[in-house]
């Protein structure tokens, strides 16, 4: 296997906890009550954790005085392949919520195939970082419960969300062909085995509270190929300004 | 189940090593953390492993910083790396480091399925570090770190940090 494949993956899996980490840290002195904005941004704090355990390894592996900085924050848009549903604004607290829910769901069933990857690196971090995230999707799920089963105002937002953010999570669990060619090397996991289940989790908590979906069209795996909805584009603005602006600098 | 991780010889290493403090914590060494992982001392030469309580873990940075330090004003050079496996839990704390918490009015780790009943169906099983009630409601999953949760004794009123288990 070429180290640039695996440079690749590592992208694949460290972007989407990087742009969602973004997405939380924004809330930071803006979630809805003192509890919940703490809740958010030490979950983006474990996200950006998590990341800095991929990009270290991965600067590693590109070489070329590459660092987990560069790596980062020195992309081109179509360079960042996580998926569609992380970079998703924060609408309302609601959209946090389902965009958490539906996120956290997954990379619980990921990190929790991705301990026996025989990369020793990746199953370190995974081993890690999943005792992390069984809290996030804890605290996101029993917050969909009680919104979804509060007032019939809590109960309308919330369903807005899931309308709106439903049709993206069919991406999370699409493989593109570095996932195929990752997990015929015992490295990385093909997320069309996490399908059912993916589902049935997701699926489980909606009905609890009368959340609807509509059934789920194929839909093309963009995010994770580079092509972004223009969301994606103002976190870049945000979060790269200080890279571009001032080259190097460091904290 | 306590882990015995190694055993530091040299009581001058030994005895710095336990004055590094977690700067979140500061009553609490961080020998007592857990968190050092593998100490290797070749004459003058130290090569130290630590691993973070949580990936995200702002201290580390500093904690690295503060061994290095400490070591090099004792005349040793000194060489931090972080490992990350195997991944740190609450068990890797000493019984002298959950002393110390309790001390300082931080509550200790439940075992992984009490901790859940208490973070997230409410139960009061929680000990109040001042009072020892058990009257204890959970205010915040999360509080001032991300190990911690906010609770609240309801028979001294006091509000106190539960450090929250990991596993
Ligand atoms: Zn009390």
């Amino acid at each position: 296997m070429s180290n640039q494949k695996l440079y690749q993956y590592l992208l694949l899996l460290g972007d989407n906890s990087l742009i969602l980490g973004h997405r939380l840290s924004e809330l930071c002195g803006h979630g809805p009550s003192l509890e919940t904005d703490i809740a958010l941004t030490n979950m983006s704090l474990d996200l950006y954790g998590q990341v800095r355990s991929y990009f270290q390894y991965a600067a590693k592996i590109k070489g070329d005085n590459s660092t987990e900085d560069s790596v980062a924050f020195l992309r081109t848009e179509r360079e960042y392949h996580n998926s569609i549903l992380v970079e998703q604004e924060n609408k309302d607290f609601a959209h946090v919520i389902v965009r958490q829910f539906f996120f956290d769901v997954y990379h619980n069933l990921l990190l929790d195939k991705l301990k026996s990857s025989k990369d020793e690196i990746i199953a370190a971090i995974a081993h890690k970082s999943i005792k992390e995230s069984d809290y996030h999707l804890r605290f996101s799920s029993q917050w969909v419960r009680r919104l979804g089963g509060g007032t019939v105002i809590s109960h309308e937002k919330t369903q807005a969300a899931v309308t709106h953010l439903y049709p993206f999570i069919h991406e999370l669990v699409s493989p593109i062909p570095i996932e195929k060619e990752m997990q015929e090397l015992g490295i990385g996991i093909n997320p069309d085995d996490l399908r059912d289940e993916y589902f049935n989790q997701v699926q489980e908590v909606l009905n609890e509270v009368n959340l609807e979906y509509a059934e789920l069209k194929e839909r093309f795996a963009r995010g994770k190929t580079g092509i972004h909805t223009e969301q994606l584009g103002y976190i870049l603005g945000e979060l790269q300004y200080m890279q571009r602006a001032y080259p190097n600098m460091q904290w | 189940m306590v882990k015995t991780l190694f055993y530091i010889e040299d009581p001058v290493i030994n005895q710095t090593l336990y004055e590094v403090s977690d700067p979140e914590i500061p009553v609490l060494s961080i020998m007592d953390m857990g968190i050092v992982r593998d100490v290797k001392v070749d004459g003058k030469k130290i090569d130290i492993k630590i691993t973070p309580t949580y990936s995200g873990c702002p201290a580390m940075d500093t904690i690295a910083v503060d061994i290095k330090k400490a070591l090099e004003e004792k005349g040793f050079s000194v060489d931090v790396e972080l490992v990350l496996a195997p991944a740190w839990t609450t068990d890797w704390i000493t019984p002298s480091g959950r002393k110390k918490l309790e001390d300082y009015g931080i509550a200790t780790p439940l075992e992984k399925s009490m901790d859940k009943r208490a973070l997230f169906d409410g139960e009061r099983i929680v000990k109040c570090p001042q009072c020892q009630s058990h009257n204890t409601i959970m205010v915040s999953q999360f509080g001032s770190t991300a190990c911690k949760a906010l609770f609240k004794c309801e028979d001294c009123l006091e509000p106190f940090d539960y450090f929250k288990c990991l596993k």
